[in-house]
């Protein structure tokens, strides 16, 4: 890792109601790196991306964005936590990518509306404007929730389980445009499940189970034996857990 | 055509109190139909109606010490209003008990309270007053508080339109490049109880949230999207006005509980003809297309 780092974490723990769901992350994220975040159901991988784009505030330790405001860190949130059922339409979420240019009064002008346009046809959406975004299948969402990451234009983006639940087509579209990203520079984080996948396109992986177990290249972070090591540590979250020694 | 005059339009133009209506159930329209849509979107439909009733004690006591004073009323009931509200949310997050349970807790106190204050502090006429209103009744002050309750509440959500939308759909993502998100909830809160204390005096405390949550619920039959919903909703709360007082002009209906019963009627058959999940939509959805 010799480029400069994009993101630090300094003894970062990140979690709800004094329990953490991170707990003591150390590291950094080198500048247009591409990374995978693996663990299992519960390892913290929505938290620590929740942290980062500045949703959730650390219960300890701190995260340093070299000097990246957080709200100009563009983020996909895991499509359960959208309200499919929101009388909007696709056009209007997508422009709403560009919040950080616009804010709450900007206006959508010409310029803007080719943007849009420009970031539908990228994702294999023209047509779609004027849908309502109940209407779209599992995958058309994706693309769309896609559009408007496009729109960000952020130097740092941060994926919730971009490829969970979509066919292989929708699926290799997508992880192009990550690709493009990467190859722009841009710094890409993305929770991923599917590990034969990571192997596969990410270069960098961090294996996370409430605590990091592993960080670094891909083909050593991924052996079975980390991968079970995970498994084991991610425990339940625990009514009667005692004050943290460390933090203490 | 002189019959349909006759009948249509002449009640509004023999008599000032029928205007005065008409006007101040227009108002209404523009201001709480809007919120309402909100409301419904935000799956907070019933927390409409708990603010209703939180309204009261506050009008109450406003009523208790300046009599029928409409800005002393409005006064307490707004107080009151953010009291609950405000209180509600404090216990929520404090405490084990959700926001609707603790809601429902305040709302129902308050009602009890404030059928009390009036009660030992007036009369029996007071007290309908207070719980139907007197849409037939609204002098210049009051007319003027509806009014500006609802030209500000149209300012107010042209301000917190944007955020206010992505927080309904979206919270996480706005959280992620806003902070307006927490601030436009409040004003949106804040909305609510003043539309309901303007509604408050022309439909009383039992009706006011009916002219803002049924026109809103019909509006979803109607449209898919959002914009369209609202300006549907607001037609829909100034038809029922319109005609709710025809209605009682002929009849012997009182006004307000005929304003929202004609809401209901296009509820009735919104539910039954709307073309965006209507009941016959649904059993008679005609041939499947070709894509």
């Amino acid at each position: 890792m010799d480029a400069r780092p994009r993101l630090q974490f300094h003894n970062l723990t990140l979690g709800y109601e004094r329990h953490p769901a991170v707990h003591h992350l150390d590291g950094s994220i080198a500048d247009g790196a591409l990374v995978a975040v693996v663990g299992p159901n519960g390892a913290g991988k929505s938290t620590l991306f929740k942290g980062i784009v500045g949703v959730l505030k650390p219960l300890a330790g701190r995260i340093e964005r070299s000097g990246v405001d957080p709200r100009d860190i563009a983020y996909l949130p895991q499509i359960a936590e959208i309200d499919r059922s929101f009388p909007i339409s696709v056009y209007d979420m997508v422009a709403m990518g560009l919040w950080r240019a616009k804010g709450l009064f900007g206006g959508i002008g010409d310029r803007e509306r080719n943007t849009v346009e420009t970031a539908l046809a990228a994702v294999g959406l023209t047509g779609f404007e004027g849908r309502a975004i109940g209407t779209l299948s599992g995958g058309q969402m994706q693309r769309m929730l896609f559009a408007r990451l496009l729109l960000q234009d952020a130097r740092v983006i941060v994926l919730d389980e971009p490829f969970n639940a979509i066919d292989a087509k929708t699926c290799s579209d997508l992880l192009m445009l990550v690709q493009r990203w990467h190859s722009e520079q841009r710094t890409v984080l993305a929770a991923l499940h599917d590990i034969d996948f990571v192997r596969a396109n990410f270069p960098e992986t961090l294996l996370l189970a409430r605590e990091p177990v592993a960080w670094g290249r891909t083909s050593e972070v991924l052996t079975a034996e980390n991968l079970l090591k995970a498994r084991r540590m991610c425990e339940a979250f625990d009514d009667q857990a005692e004050a943290c020694v460390v933090a203490a | 055509m002189t019959i349909l005059y006759a009948i249509l339009i002449a009640p509004f133009a023999d008599f000032e109190f029928m205007r005065r209506a008409l006007a101040g159930t227009f108002a209404l329209a523009f201001g709480s139909a809007p919120i309402g849509v909100f409301l419904m979107l935000r799956r907070m439909s019933l927390i409409g109606d708990a603010m209703a009733h939180a309204i009261l004690p506050g009008a109450a006591i406003g009523f208790l010490l300046s009599g029928l004073s409409v800005f002393a009323m409005a006064g307490g009931g707004l107080i009151a209003g953010f009291i609950v509200a405000v209180g509600a949310g404090v216990i929520a997050r404090t405490t084990e008990l959700k926001e609707d349970a603790s809601l429902a807790a305040f709302f129902l106190v308050s009602l009890a309270l404030g059928v009390t204050i009036v009660s030992v502090g007036g009369t029996n006429i007071d007290l309908l007053h207070f719980l139907f209103g007197t849409v037939l009744a609204l002098d210049n002050q009051t007319l003027l508080l509806i009014v500006s309750i609802t030209t500000m509440s149209l300012f107010a959500l042209a301000l917190i339109w944007r955020p206010l939308v992505l927080e309904s759909v979206d919270p996480n993502f706005l959280r992620s490049v806003s902070r307006a998100g927490g601030p436009a909830h409040i004003a949106f809160m804040t909305l609510v109880v003043m539309n309901l204390v303007g509604g408050f005096h022309a439909l009383g405390t039992l009706l006011a949230v009916g002219n803002m949550m049924l026109p809103a619920v019909v509006a979803r039959f109607w449209a898919r999207d959002i914009t369209m919903m609202i300006v549907i909703a607001v037609a829909t709360a100034a038809v029922s006005g319109y005609a709710g007082l025809l209605v009682s002009y002929y009849s012997a209906i009182p006004s307000g509980p005929a304003v929202i019963l004609v809401a209901g009627v296009l509820y009735a058959m919104s539910v039954v003809f709307g073309p965006v999940g209507g009941v016959i939509w649904h059993a008679f959805p005609g041939k499947h297309l070709e894509a």
